[in-house]
């Protein structure tokens, strides 16, 4: 109780000194912010705007354990955007090019994405351990490689044909529906209204939950989780406990890639082909995901929510004009700093508590110590 | 005439611990000071206290007469007190000049760094001191000692008369050593004072005109280096009030556990730092280590372990080869390894106990197996070591960190003992640990080697060397230089082979 009391209290105050540097922000603009906040949660409390929160969140959450899983090595994962863009791509093309049973299909597409993203991220992990580059460094390059370069190369070569195409129609070759994975309203209207305005919830999101439920297993109950761990906490103990630091580094990179190749199948479901303009940022979103969830499967589900929830406000704002939808990124970020800061503070507290809570159990339990 | 640097009653808590405990300090003008100690004996706290870094909880600093209160090493350099730090600070792509001036460049009113007039003070200081170096060269391109040299040069053109070396011998070859005593000399001729931190007893007695020692923190002794010798010193680093662990009945069979064979390690330059090494360890043996630190005691531990990478040689286990094992597949046939340094090591601080005793064997029952962590088994196993080894803490849930020292190193004994190892290294087990601890250390130790375990012992302990060991090997500079028996060997003794004082023929020492 009392840890998890601890661990509430830093995200619970980040919000709240959020929302007051956020008002005066507001303010400051000649906005009102009781009203930009009251529209908002209005817009939030509908079902159809609850199914794009969840369509966000589910990429985010997916984007958020994959820089996790590195993040719990100390390894930061930057590349997460090229990764999934990278296996969004190959997947939609891998995925056009065959027909079959549904759920072989959907399998194929999936595990096609998850083996881009891990050979992708791979390669940074192998330069780590081979030739000493930094994985930030690599991970950023590879980025841009895999943006600018390879995606734009392979795009224009597997564009579909069309007669009269224009630029808003280009794209791979639409995937055979048996490919794409299918909505899961009727689960969510088994405990809710029918869902309107053609709102489609994303089944992707019960890949996440299981992705959610894997990382958090593999963390607790896997050997490999521990080593993973354990190589975060203190990689020289790990490695003097047999922990292989080299094989780690490869592991856990192509495991985090693996999980971003997950990140595409949301917009996938939905276009079925690799669109000209993907969304991006979803990567970037993840780490920022991740820090604000602290790593903890649980944490960050909650803060999936929380950025999507943003994200998707800032419709809602432009909309009823209470204020500039940009304040929502302005809230991200904020909210991100300052509960970075407010997790080193009670980090500190908590430790400093813990050692004097030993001691004095210690104290009061110990009968006059008798020395060997 | 006051003295360069007079420490008064300093003392310094950490959490835990007390790192320096009422400590006192006088370094007179124009003297080669020694500060020798264990490591944890307080050394480099009492010279970070010294140059700024860290605040001292009470006690008064003097610096030439005048009290002072420094509250960063800015404070310390205005004062005249320089320090160069065991590990270099040094930019490899600028040259000796751009390094030395770095941080304190001669600028022009338009932001131009006046060069010729940076030369012109650079050459001024070293004619001053005597010490010679060529402004222009690559600093990538200098060998150990001349690195050493630009930094020692860097705080003095700073206007540094009072120099803190930290250990400089640490990473320099006997010849460098004699190089940088050389320069020492003559930085004492031009009117610098220095202290010195090192714990090699014949450099200590060599150089210095005045020496301190400290021990767990205190100030033990100072006095002039006057017929003092290596034996008296290594006796006030160590003392001798320690409970002495009693040699009891030889428990050595004759079934051999470790051996190794002409062993040769390099460092990263291609040095060696352990040099065809020939080695057994039988069953229910203590094999004791005795060398001063730095002289490949580690790296033979490294070998073993397989955290390093050997030139030539074989290791074998129970008659097994391991030369060529990971580390985890050495620690499943049965290596057990207490750590040197257990934070650096040993314990995953932030990690609560029963994952740290889980640490190094978590592939094999109770603690789980090659997929899975048994997270019952880890516990149940976490609660039997904390009850047999006297672990003193509430539950097995706390993170390391919370525990004492002397705790931390029981559960690390524990853990390793209770997995039924066939080779022991236990590094320095009892170092920086209370008396009751250390007592119960050894009753751990002394028990397993009459079940039949194998251990290698490295201790600067000589004592607890001579009391714990079946066999006593000497390492000196990455060799075995002698091997003797404990029931006939004395702390001075010892002293004198690590030193190198002493020899023993080769034929005999292997």
């Amino acid at each position: 109780m009392r840890r998890f009391l601890f661990a509430a209290a830093a995200p619970v105050g980040a919000l709240a000194v959020t929302l007051v540097i956020t008002s005066i922000a507001l303010i400051l603009f000649g906005s009102n912010p009781l009203e930009a906040y009251g529209d908002m949660l209005s817009h939030a409390s509908k079902l159809e705007t609850q199914v794009d929160i969840l369509n966000r969140a589910t990429p985010y959450y997916l984007s958020a354990v994959a820089a996790a899983i590195g993040f719990r090595m100390n390894l930061f994962n930057i590349g997460v955007e090229g990764q999934y863009l990278f296996a969004l791509l190959i997947a939609a093309q891998v995925g056009s090019l065959v027909a079959l049973p549904q759920v072989f299909h959907i399998l194929l597409i999936m595990t096609v994405a998850m083996a881009v993203g891990a050979a992708y991220a791979g390669i940074a992990g192998v330069l780590k351990v081979t030739r000493g580059v930094n994985e930030v460094i690599s991970t950023i390059m590879l980025n841009s490689i895999a943006i600018s370069g390879l995606i734009a190369l392979l795009q224009q070569r597997w564009q579909a044909e069309q007669e009269n195409f224009t630029s808003t129609t280009l794209g791979t070759n639409p995937i055979d529906e048996s490919g794409l994975m299918p909505n899961i309203n009727g689960l969510l209207e088994i405990f809710t209204r029918d869902i309107g305005q053609g709102k489609e919830l994303t089944g992707v999101l019960l890949v996440a939950v299981l992705v959610g439920v894997a990382y958090h297993l593999l963390l607790t109950r896997m050997r490999f989780g521990f080593d993973l761990r354990a190589s975060g906490l203190n990689p020289f103990a790990a490695r003097a406990g047999g922990v292989p630091p080299k094989q780690m580094i490869v592991a856990a990179m192509c495991l985090s890639g693996a999980v971003a190749g997950l990140i595409g199948m949301v917009e996938l479901a939905d276009t079925g082909k690799f669109s000209p303009n993907p969304i991006k940022g979803l990567g970037f979103g993840g780490i920022a995901v991740a820090l604000l969830g602290r790593n903890h499967p649980g944490g960050m589900v909650l803060s999936a929510l929380l950025f999507a929830f943003l994200d998707v406000s800032s419709g809602i704002l432009q909309n009823t004009e209470a204020a500039t939808k940009e304040i929502v990124n302005i809230m991200q970020g904020i909210v991100l700093l300052v509960a970075v800061v407010a997790y080193g503070v009670t980090k500190r507290i908590q430790t400093r508590e813990e050692a004097r809570a030993t001691a004095e159990a210690l104290r009061s339990s110990e009968p006059a110590e008798v020395l060997a | 005439m006051s003295a360069a640097i007079e420490l008064t009653g300093i003392t310094k808590r950490f959490p835990g611990v007390i790192a320096n405990d009422n400590v006192n300090l006088t370094v007179e003008k124009g003297e080669i000071h020694a500060i020798c100690g264990e490591n944890g004996a307080g050394k480099s706290t009492l010279m970070k206290i010294l140059y700024g870094m860290q605040p001292a909880d009470e006690g008064t600093m003097k610096v030439n007469g005048e009290e002072v209160v420094f509250g960063s090493p800015t404070d310390a350099i205005d004062r005249g007190i320089g320090m160069v730090h065991q590990h270099f600070m040094l930019a490899d792509q600028l040259t000796v000049l751009e390094n030395i001036i770095l941080g304190a460049e001669p600028t022009s009113a338009g932001g131009a760094i006046k060069f010729k007039e940076a030369e012109a003070h650079l050459a001024e200081v070293a004619d001053d001191y005597g010490l010679t170096i060529d402004p222009d060269d690559m600093v990538e391109s200098l060998e150990v000692g001349e690195r050493q040299r630009v930094e020692i040069i860097k705080v003095l053109y700073r206007g540094a008369e009072i120099l803190i070396l930290d250990e400089p011998t640490a990473v320099l070859v006997p010849q460098e050593v004699e190089a940088l005593f050389d320069n020492m000399r003559e930085l004492k001729e031009g009117g610098a004072t220095i202290i010195f931190i090192d714990h090699k007893l014949d450099e200590v007695l060599e150089i210095s005109d005045s020496i301190t020692v400290l021990r767990h923190g205190k100030t033990v002794a100072s006095m002039p280096n006057d017929g003092v010798t290596a034996h008296d010193l290594a006796e006030l680093m160590v003392g001798s009030e320690l409970p002495t662990p009693d040699t009891t009945e030889s428990t050595v069979t004759d079934h051999v556990a470790l051996a190794i064979s002409e062993l040769t390690v390099a460092d990263e330059d291609g040095r060696a730092v352990i040099e065809n090494i020939n080695l057994s360890i039988r069953k229910g043996e203590i094999l004791g280590i005795a060398g001063v630190e730095g002289n490949g005691q580690g790296d033979l531990v490294d070998a073993i372990i397989g955290t390093t990478d050997i030139l030539g040689g074989s290791i074998s286990l129970l008659g097994d080869d391991i030369t060529r094992l990971s580390v985890r597949k050495r620690r499943e046939a049965g290596i057990g390894y207490v750590p040197e340094d257990r934070h650096h090591e040993g314990l995953m601080l932030d990690a609560p106990l029963w994952e740290n005793a889980a640490l190094g064997h978590q592939t094999q029952a109770p603690y789980g197996s090659r997929w899975l962590l048994n997270r019952k088994g880890a516990r149940a196993q976490t609660t039997t070591i904390k009850e047999e080894f006297d672990v003193r803490t509430p539950n097995i849930d706390v993170s390391a960190h919370a525990l004492s020292g002397g705790n931390q190193q029981k559960l690390i004994i524990g853990r390793e003992l209770t997995s039924n190892p066939s080779l022991l290294i236990a590094a320095h087990p009892t170092r920086g640990i209370d008396v009751g601890a250390q007592a119960a250390v050894w009753e751990q130790i002394r028990a397993a080697r009459a079940d039949g375990l194998a251990t290698l012992l490295i201790s600067a302990d000589l004592d607890e060397l001579i009391g714990l060991s079946d066999t006593i090997v000497v390492m000196l500079r990455g060799k075995l230089v002698a091997r003797l028996a404990p029931e006939d060997v004395t702390p001075r003794d010892l002293g004198a082979y690590m030193t190198g004082a002493a020899h023993q023929d080769d034929s005999e020492a292997a």
